[in-house]
């Protein structure tokens, strides 16, 4: 006998529910490979219904991405994912929104759109494709490129100082701020899903390889035989430790970090810095997310990640506080309010 | 001018209709004294159009021309329909008021001017190298010299109230006076005091007693000859009540929102003059209004397009150069095709222009101004209380043909009000969303209705309606990515078609007029008022001319050639370099069309419309 009680189980969602019938179409051995995999691997681990999935994103490579998720996908225009995705986000609240966007696309013509979302703190997830270069274009320097570099448009080298993402992130007042590799799918997934689970703007820096304009950009921290000296992973509450057997470590010294081993020179755990993903102030995530080969490694993992009101929480607020104080409920009653007279 | 009675010693005299400017500095009041004169006449019956004329400075030095404040209202006992060319009756309440409004004053017209202003430093600053009073500047007008801020320092007397706040009384002295000439109540004005001054009685008393003082004033002096008397106007029944522009355009979306049960979404930069409809809609968020002030145009737009795309009603307003930044956003829209409404209130432009002036040039830019072939609907009011209507069919054919809207306004409309006799929004018309439907269990984004081309609405949240959208060019049905030739081809000619046919779905264009003038008149959007009011007097001595006034540009009306090729004169008056007569010209070769034009910030007069329309008579 049918007992009405039991509410039929939703097939939990797979990978496979999260891959559109679309070719892909990126430069075979492209990092973004490894992201879109990541991510369709990640989704089914939220609990959400896939029609909750929105996925937008403004110019570029990384910007296709939304046309591989068998999600709702909005392909928009240069620069501009984050507004929209901010659109999307308040017209519909319950909506997951990710917004996928390449260093050029949101640093360079979307840099205001970027901090501005980061700013209000709109509960939306920004993955940042950061390689370097600009690729659907082929080939000219980004706004991350390193001074130096040798580009279609700066072919003696580029004069420019370089953006540092976390460090723009933080300044506009991210509440979220984690760095993953293309080459570590395993770190990638799980800290896309703890940017979903985040509430506010949540921004994950992928270091992302180009393998046709910028080969190897990241090879410093992502090559196998680097990997050890000079990947720090870092957890909330966790000492700030790394090397093949965990015997160096980052130590705060006066106001500046530095690299220290473990039974050197009287080193013991206890000098290690913990990481404190929760503070509010920014100082420390900011020196970590600065950390860079050759003297120091690059951190990887969620390096800030605070709790402050989202915009759409504050909207939502604002409205059920003026409504319940509304002396009109209506467009008709709003028409009729104020000064009105009648001709008879 | 009609007949003349006995009023105690002074005569009375009717009049038709009448116009009267109050100008004085920024700080003055001069916006709250036109308003309490033009809703007292609008209790009293009369038919009345206003327009304030202030500067772009926030606070211009005191006493300088720059920063002069003024406000013009027409009253009359026939239908109203622009705040007038010329003054009757011209308040200037220092000599920088006189100085830059002595131009709208008509020869002839009365000049009440506040005498204790007019100090020999006051006098120069506003750039007058004599006083205007006694050098002759003033010779062919009626000058009333009132002390009006030492009387009303006088009359307020003994209250416990600073210099200053007494000195901001004699707006209200002006006004009283104001209220003893054209023969209308104190009671309203001083209803609205005690509500607006409810926590200081001080000020409350202070400003009924300015007021009244100069009423008594007006009564007692020689110096005014006569009570003007306006009837009151053949109004149509009902409730009314005064709407602006920008107002009105605020309301009818809302209004389309609520009918479509759609949450409003406005993404907003401040410009000016479009910011009101911000302000105004930020103030209704119990109403389910969301109001975005975005970092710049550009996200204003993306965020609206956002809020459509999740199914919400995305709307985006701003002036000429806030458009040309949002251009590429609103062709995503069109390669979208996802309803959108974009408010342009146009100022004279190009580049930041003048801000707070009135033009009509972006009727170039809402139709061609975005790259490759981008068809949208656009539209234009042309009342300040018909942005209303207009809003909301904005909203309506945006929605039901899934299309970009750009509905434009101007400095005129938007900042103009006139009494409106408000719709009960149940007689509104009924706005369908095409749903979205499965396709043998597919979706497919790019399905489209076969009367109107228009793809369905599926929106996030929706589950077995996942899809992907985007700029890209898309196969026809699937929406997915296509380089196609053919079909790019098919698809540029499709949404083409899709906005040609809103035609069928439009109103007509309609002549005013017996439709065999050896003139038609043709305007377009806000010089609806003195294009009308010109044509009209014209016809009532006789002369043969018609009027045609368009509210939908693109597409036209679908009678627009049938109209047109009736006449063998088509004179097209527009605030631009002919930018419509242009428009026209391309649809319709072989069609006669003239052109008249004007570039100066300011709206067309009756009286040089008039003369244009004579001329074009003549020969």
């Amino acid at each position: 006998m049918e007992n009405i009680i039991d509410i039929p189980q939703q097939k939990p969602l797979t990978k496979k529910d999260f891959e559109s019938d679309q070719l892909v179409r990126w430069c075979p051995g492209c990092g973004d490979y490894a992201i879109l995999s990541a991510m369709t691997n990640a989704l089914p681990q939220l609990n959400t219904p896939r029609e909750n999935f929105v996925f937008v994103s403004g110019i570029g490579c990384a910007a296709r991405f939304p046309y591989y998720m068998n999600t709702y996908g909005f392909h928009t225009i240069h620069g501009r994912g984050p507004a929209v995705a901010t659109g999307v986000k308040l017209a519909n609240p319950k909506l997951s929104v990710w917004e996928i966007q390449g260093d050029g696309d949101a640093l360079a013509i979307g840099g205001n759109h970027f901090i501005h979302a980061l700013r209000r703190n709109i509960d939306i997830n920004i993955i940042l494709f950061n390689n370097e270069i600009y690729g659907l274009t082929k080939g000219q320097y980004s706004p991350t490129s390193p001074a130096g570099l040798i580009t279609k448009s700066t072919p003696y080298g580029s004069v420019e100082r370089p953006f540092h993402a976390a460090e723009l992130a933080i300044g506009a007042q991210g509440t979220f701020y984690a760095r993953t590799i293309d080459t570590n799918p395993k770190l990638m997934t799980e800290i896309f899903v703890h940017a979903a689970k985040h509430t506010g703007t949540s921004l994950v820096e992928v270091l992302q390889n180009c393998v046709i304009f910028n080969d190897d950009t990241h090879a410093a921290v992502t090559a196998k035989e680097n990997r050890d000296d000079f990947q720090l992973h870092v957890k909330h509450g966790q000492p700030l430790l790394f090397g093949k057997e965990n015997k160096k470590g980052i130590r705060l010294n006066g106001l500046k970090l530095e690299v220290v081993t473990l039974g050197e020179n009287g080193i013991t755990e206890k000098d290690i810095l913990v990481h404190d993903a929760h503070n509010e102030d920014p100082t420390l995530h900011v020196m970590l997310a600065r950390l860079a080969p050759p003297h120091f490694p690059m951190v990887l993992g969620v390096i800030r990640e605070v709790r402050a009101k989202t915009y759409n929480e504050a909207l939502a607020e604002e409205q059920e506080r003026i409504s319940q104080n509304a002396k009109y409920h209506s467009v008709d009653d709003l028409l009729k309010s104020g000064e009105t007279w009648e001709i008879k | 001018m009609g007949e003349t009675a006995l009023n105690g010693n002074k005569t009375t005299k009717e009049l038709e209709k009448v116009v009267i400017r109050f100008a004085g500095d920024s700080g003055d009041g001069m916006q709250l004294t036109g308003s309490q004169f033009s809703f007292t006449s609008a209790l009293w019956g009369n038919d009345l159009a206003t327009f304030p004329d202030f500067p772009a400075e926030i606070r211009a030095p005191q006493g300088t021309v720059e920063g002069v404040s003024g406000f013009q209202v027409q009253i009359g006992k026939i239908e109203i329909y622009t705040p007038g060319d010329q003054a009757d009756v011209l308040v200037a309440m220092n000599p920088a008021a006189l100085k830059s409004n002595l131009q709208f004053a008509r020869k002839g017209g009365n000049i009440i001017v506040d005498l204790d202003a007019f100090s020999e430093r006051n006098i120069e600053k506003a750039g007058f190298t004599a006083n205007p009073l006694t050098d002759g500047t003033l010779a062919g007008y009626h000058v009333v010299e009132a002390p009006i801020s030492s009387l009303t320092k006088t009359a307020l007397a003994g209250l416990q109230l600073d210099n200053k706040s007494i000195m901001r009384s004699k707006n209200m002295f002006a006004l009283g006076m104001m209220y003893w000439l054209f023969d209308r109540p104190l009671s309203e004005t001083e209803k609205y005091i005690d509500a607006k001054f409810r926590k200081t009685p001080a000020l409350a008393e202070g400003n009924k007693r300015a007021l009244t003082a100069g009423f008594h004033y007006a009564e007692t002096i020689e110096a005014l000859p006569a009570m003007y008397n306006v009837p009151p106007a053949k109004i149509e029944k009902g409730i009314y009540r005064h709407i602006s522009g920008n107002t009105a355009t605020a309301w009818g979306l809302m209004a389309a929102a609520e009918k479509v049960g759609k949450k409003l979404f406005l993404g907003s930069y401040p410009i000016t003059p479009a910011s009101d409809i911000l302000h105004e809609l930020s103030r209704h968020k119990n109403l389910g209004v969301i109001t975005m002030q975005a970092e710049d145009e550009i996200a204003a737009v993306c965020s609206a397009i956002g809020a459509s795309y999740a199914g919400q009603l995305g709307v985006t307003t701003s002036s000429g150069p806030g458009i040309a930044l949002k251009g590429e956003a609103i062709n995503l829209a069109v390669m979208a095709e996802i309803p959108l409404v974009v408010v342009d209130v146009q100022r004279g432009g190009p580049s930041t222009g003048l801000p707070t002036k009135t033009e009509q040039a972006d009727i170039n830019i809402a139709i061609y101004g975005r790259n490759s072939e981008s068809p949208a609907v656009v539209l234009a009011a042309s009342t300040p209380a018909n942005c209303f209507e207009f809003a909301y069919q904005a909203v309506k054919i945006a929605v039901e043909h899934m299309t970009p809207v750009i509905l434009l306004s101007d400095g005129y409309l938007a900042n103009g009000s006139e009494p409106w006799k408000f719709p009960k929004t149940a007689d509104l018309p009924a706005i369908t969303i095409r749903e979205p439907e499965l396709d043998n269990g597919t979706y497919y984004p790019y399905n489209r209705d076969t009367e109107t081309l228009a793809r369905g609405w599926a929106v996030p949240g929706t589950p077995g309606f996942e899809h992907r959208i985007g700029g890209l060019e898309k196969q026809e049905k699937t929406g997915n990515v296509s380089y196609d030739p053919k079909n790019h081809e098919k698809m540029v000619r499709t949404r083409a078609e899709k906005i040609n046919r809103v035609a069928n779905y439009i109103p007509e264009l309609e002549v005013q007029g017996n439709g065999d003038g050896e003139l038609l008149v043709v305007g377009w959007g806000g010089t609806f008022g003195g294009l009308r009011t010109a044509v009209t007097e014209l016809q009532r001595t006789n002369r043969k001319i018609d009027f045609a006034h368009f509210n939908y540009i693109n597409p036209l009306p679908k009678n627009t050639k049938a109209v047109l090729e009736k006449y063998n004169k088509i004179l097209v008056c527009e605030l631009n370099l002919g930018q419509f007569a242009s428009l026209l010209r391309s649809k319709f070769p072989g069609i006669n069309i003239l052109s008249y034009t004007k570039i100066q910030g300011q709206p067309f007069l009756v009286t040089e419309l008039k003369e244009v329309f004579l001329e074009n008579l003549k020969d």
